[in-house]
């Protein structure tokens, strides 16, 4: 296990690198520059071409690039062009947020997607079946951005249940020690606001989890009706084990091994999916962070954060696979 | 199972040992159904770039600033003119080279500084010896740009070239400043925020000046991020970056401190997350309300307040093009315009036809200019006569932007262009990204033909509109008219407001004679608010500053 590790860890060096290559053209090809963005219309030439000395954008690319490179190197991610604060300290401002947010967004994908996936196996060609297929659909396929709208716009414009922006309620007065504004609330017993963090983190996560609860909810499906057929399972019936401690025992937790996978592989996309999230509910994470770094050509910004994606999303999958070796113990065995 | 249980012990423990550090202080109440009566939550479209208002020139910064922060200059209520605020009163010298200042007595920073002639020369000294990393025009925008250089720089262009000489402090209550060379609006730039008062000592205590990082990234220090101190009628209380600037009511404000006593302004960059934040109650208000939100807002019983409009949005005519070099062309052009039914169809309502180059509210403007009224038929004449009856001309145009003055690029092209078809003009569109493209075209080549441009003043100079545009030879407009440079330079340097008044309206008129672009309108920008918030002082300037504000249970 300690070598798996090892090996995908130092597997990430390559392409951490790789990327940083590809960030850095792809950064650079965005049309506009921070010196026009900064300057606006009655820019002088002279101002442009000061402010782009500046910034190093007068020198070849390849210098360009060691020099960034050379800088990631001993930890210095830049500082943002918009609120010129060092990056990584702007990243570890809002991870936090993003965190909480994934954190529920997928406690309601596979709270919900797990059951649902089930039962519709189990009355498999019943209408809870069929229910549960035409919703997942839907949930597949309508965009993030248009759900979150949606639900913002009934739930929180027009029937007020619940707050349209933001982490916190503007007049709360609270104290964040940690930056998980509901663990900051039970933490510091402010009920009121770990409750008020909380509400402000529903309508994101629903938005957010719809879509890996769909895919979770249709591969538990249909990992459990093979399961169910699977010859073990007739082989455990004939034995006499009574239906519900086999449902327990054998068929969900055989089922389980694809459908960690997919949780595993969801990681990714809800990060992807949290910059549009964020951004429709204003909430002050690395997603809408990143959204407005590509309205104002925050090169720093956009660099430093998506390589830091790209280390949690391999770190994510790392976690997956080691948790192979917990549901399915034959993968503990296996070099 | 075990994890679960392991977690919650954790927590428990956690929250055992982690005493709330509310119930010490204060004990205020919270949440949001008793945040009413004296919070004020207004909704900002991005965090300040700088809380040190002399290291900013974005609108963000300096609301806030406003609410901190005091300078010398203010402005009329309502309006972009001149008013006392920290002076109570200056005089000019004849040669307009020193301004004596007397100061408001007993005003005494946020930090307990008193405010006095020796904390007005220390902040117009702070500002002349910017050196290195805080003369990037990103930071020090406006001191560059209105005093025209620093005490001493790297870069030639700005070493030394600065109008501004020297300040003395000859008793507590009077600041005298000279300059090297007069400076007409420095009255009217004073009232700019990033030349507010700030306390010497809080600056010395944080670090104001100690702006590090490399010069391609500067990093503000401790004053500029968590301890801006002035004079105002809010003290500074918190910021969290991207998503709230928190301030508190000066118990010790020198002037009427009024019912809001706290202030809230959560960053909400997305234009209708904003419109639905203020439908679902949870802002009192925003900024820059979007053209196609007014009505609907408006309808569902939320208040929407205009600001004067302080800019201009113009149908350029570059005179590079041999077309466009005929100025019976020209004229054709402006009267087949129909600017009531594009300011109708386009532009957001409230919206008034331009006749000059600068707003109404601008010192000069006049309502003797020539004023090329619609109408098709004289305009075909205009080209007949010309002999350019079957003209084809380029149309320049922006796309993707939505600026102050011109939220919708596209609609302003469509419906100039139809109007140029009536009358028999072939167009052809030549739409291109705003940065760099159409910018770059605009100013630095002399290949285009109509363009679609405007400008949002920075404080009551008419120089700043007309001078920026026609002070000087430019690829913009394709013309060279000495006699025009020098009208608009000489009426810079007037001393006396009247003189200069009248010699600001004579170059409006002489160049709407002369045409080189179209004035189309000026735009009103909007705010929106909940019904409960009264008095909101708009402002052309967006001098607004909240104490004057009530709200309703």
């Amino acid at each position: 296990m300690a070598r798996l590790v090892l090996q995908r860890l130092a597997l990430l060096i390559p392409t951490l690198f790789g990327l940083s290559i590809l960030l850095f053209l792809w950064v650079r090809a965005l049309p506009g520059g921070p010196a026009t963005a900064l300057l606006g219309e009655r820019a002088t030439p002279e101002a442009v071409e000061r402010l782009n000395r500046l910034y190093g954008f007068d020198q070849p690319l390849h210098e360009q690039y060691v020099r960034w490179l050379g800088q990631l190197l001993q930890g210095n991610f830049g500082v943002s062009s918009r609120t010129r604060l060092p990056v990584l300290e702007e990243f570890l401002n809002r991870f936090p947020a993003t965190i909480e947010l994934t954190i529920l967004a997928l406690v309601i994908a596979v709270g919900v997607g797990i059951p649902l996936g089930y039962v519709a196996a189990r009355y498999r060609g019943r209408f809870l079946d069929h229910g549960t297929v035409v919703a997942s659909l839907i949930g597949v396929t309508i965009p993030v951005f248009f759900l979150a709208f949606l639900l913002k716009y009934l739930f929180a414009v027009q029937l007020g249940w619940f707050p349209s922006a933001g982490r916190q309620s503007p007049a709360m007065i609270a104290t964040h020690p940690t930056g998980f504004y509901v663990l900051d609330g039970l933490l510091t017993r402010e009920w009121d606001a770990a409750w008020d963090a909380l509400l402000h983190l529903v309508l994101p996560a629903l938005a957010l989890g719809s879509i890996p609860l769909a895919i979770i909810a249709r591969i538990t499906r249909a990992s459990v009706i093979e399961v169910q057929s699977a010859d073990y399972v007739r082989t455990a019936k004939a034995k006499g084990l009574k239906a519900p401690r086999l449902r327990r025992r054998v068929v969900l937790r055989n089922a389980m091994l694809p459908v960690a996978t997919t949780i595993g592989l969801q990681v990714g996309l809800l990060l992807s999916g949290a910059v549009l999230t964020e951004t429709v509910f204003a909430f002050n994470g690395i997603g809408s962070f990143l959204a407005d770094a590509v309205f104002d050509l925050d090169y720093a910004v956009l660099q430093g954060f998506i390589l830091f994606i790209a280390v949690v999303y391999a770190l994510a999958n790392l976690a997956v696979d080691i948790s192979y070796g917990i549901i399915d113990p034959r993968m503990r065995a296996r070099r | 199972m075990r994890v679960t249980a392991l977690a919650a012990a954790a927590a428990m423990a956690l929250t055992a040992c982690a005493a709330s550090e509310r119930e010490g202080g204060g004990g205020e109440a919270t949440g949001s159904d008793e945040g009413g009566r004296d919070t004020f939550i207004f909704a900002a479209s991005a965090d300040p770039a700088s809380l040190d208002p002399a290291f900013a020139n974005d609108g963000e910064s300096f609301r806030v600033a406003r609410q901190i922060f005091e300078g010398l200059v203010g402005t009329q209520p309502g309006t972009a003119d001149p008013a006392p605020l920290l002076a109570e009163d200056w005089e000019v010298s004849e040669d307009g080279l020193t301004y004596t200042f007397d100061l408001k007595e007993d005003v005494t920073f946020h930090d307990g500084t008193p405010f006095d002639g020796e904390a007005v020369c220390a902040n117009f000294e702070r500002w002349n010896n910017f050196t290195g990393i805080q003369q990037s025009e990103s930071l020090s925008y406006y001191w560059q740009k209105v005093n025209g250089g620093f005490a001493s720089s790297d870069v030639p262009e700005l070493d030394g070239t600065g109008k501004y000489d020297s300040c003395e402090a000859p008793d507590a209550s009077t600041a005298v400043i000279t300059m090297k060379s007069p400076l007409p609006e420095f009255i009217s730039a004073l009232s700019l925020p990033a030349f507010s008062m700030q306390s010497p000592t809080a600056m010395e205590e944080y670090g104001a000046d100690d702006v590090t990082g490399a010069a391609d990234a500067p990093i503000l220090p401790e004053y500029a991020t968590a301890h801006p101190t002035g004079t105002g009628p809010y003290v500074f209380e918190s910021w969290t970056s991207g998503q709230e600037v928190v301030l508190v009511g000066n118990p010790d404000y020198w002037g009427e401190q009024g019912q809001i006593q706290r202030i809230v302004f959560p960053v909400i960059s997305d234009a209708t997350a904003r419109r639905q934040a203020l439908q679902a109650g949870d802002i009192d208000g925003y900024d820059l309300v979007g053209p196609a939100d007014v009505v609907a807002l408006e309808e569902e019983g939320f208040q929407i307040v205009n600001r004067e409009p302080f800019n201009i949005l113009y149908l350029g005519m570059n005179q590079a093009n041999p077309e466009l070099a005929d100025l019976k062309v020209r004229q054709a052009i402006a009267h087949a315009i129909n600017k009531e039914a594009l300011v109708a169809q386009t532009l957001p309502e409230g919206t008034e036809v331009a006749t000059n180059f600068v707003p109404p509210s601008v010192a000069g403007w006049s309502d003797q200019v020539a004023t090329y009224e619609y109408d098709p038929e004289k305009a075909k004449a205009l080209l007949a006569e010309a002999g350019k009856s079957n003209l084809t001309i380029d149309f320049n145009y922006p796309t993707n932007v939505s600026r102050p003055y011109m939220p919708t690029p596209e609609q302003v092209f469509q419906s100039i262009s139809a109007d140029l078809q009536e009358v028999g003009i072939t167009i052809n569109p030549v739409p291109e990204p705003w940065s760099p493209e159409y910018l770059d075209r605009m100013q630095g080549t002399p290949d285009h033909g109509l363009h679609l441009l405007g400008w949002t003043g920075d404080y009551n100079d008419t120089y700043n509109f007309i001078g920026v545009f026609f002070g000087a030879p430019a690829n913009e407009w394709g013309f060279n008219d000495p006699e025009l440079f020098e009208m608009i330079g000489d009426a810079r340097y007037q001393t006396s407001v009247e003189d200069q008044t009248a010699a600001y309206e004579a170059a409006n008129e002489a160049i709407l004679e002369r045409l080189p672009g179209v004035p189309l309108a000026h735009p009103v920008p909007s705010l929106a608010f909940s019904p409960k918030v009264h008095e909101y002082p708009a402002s052309p300037v967006q001098d607004e500053v909240f104490n004057v504000i009530t709200l309703d249970d």
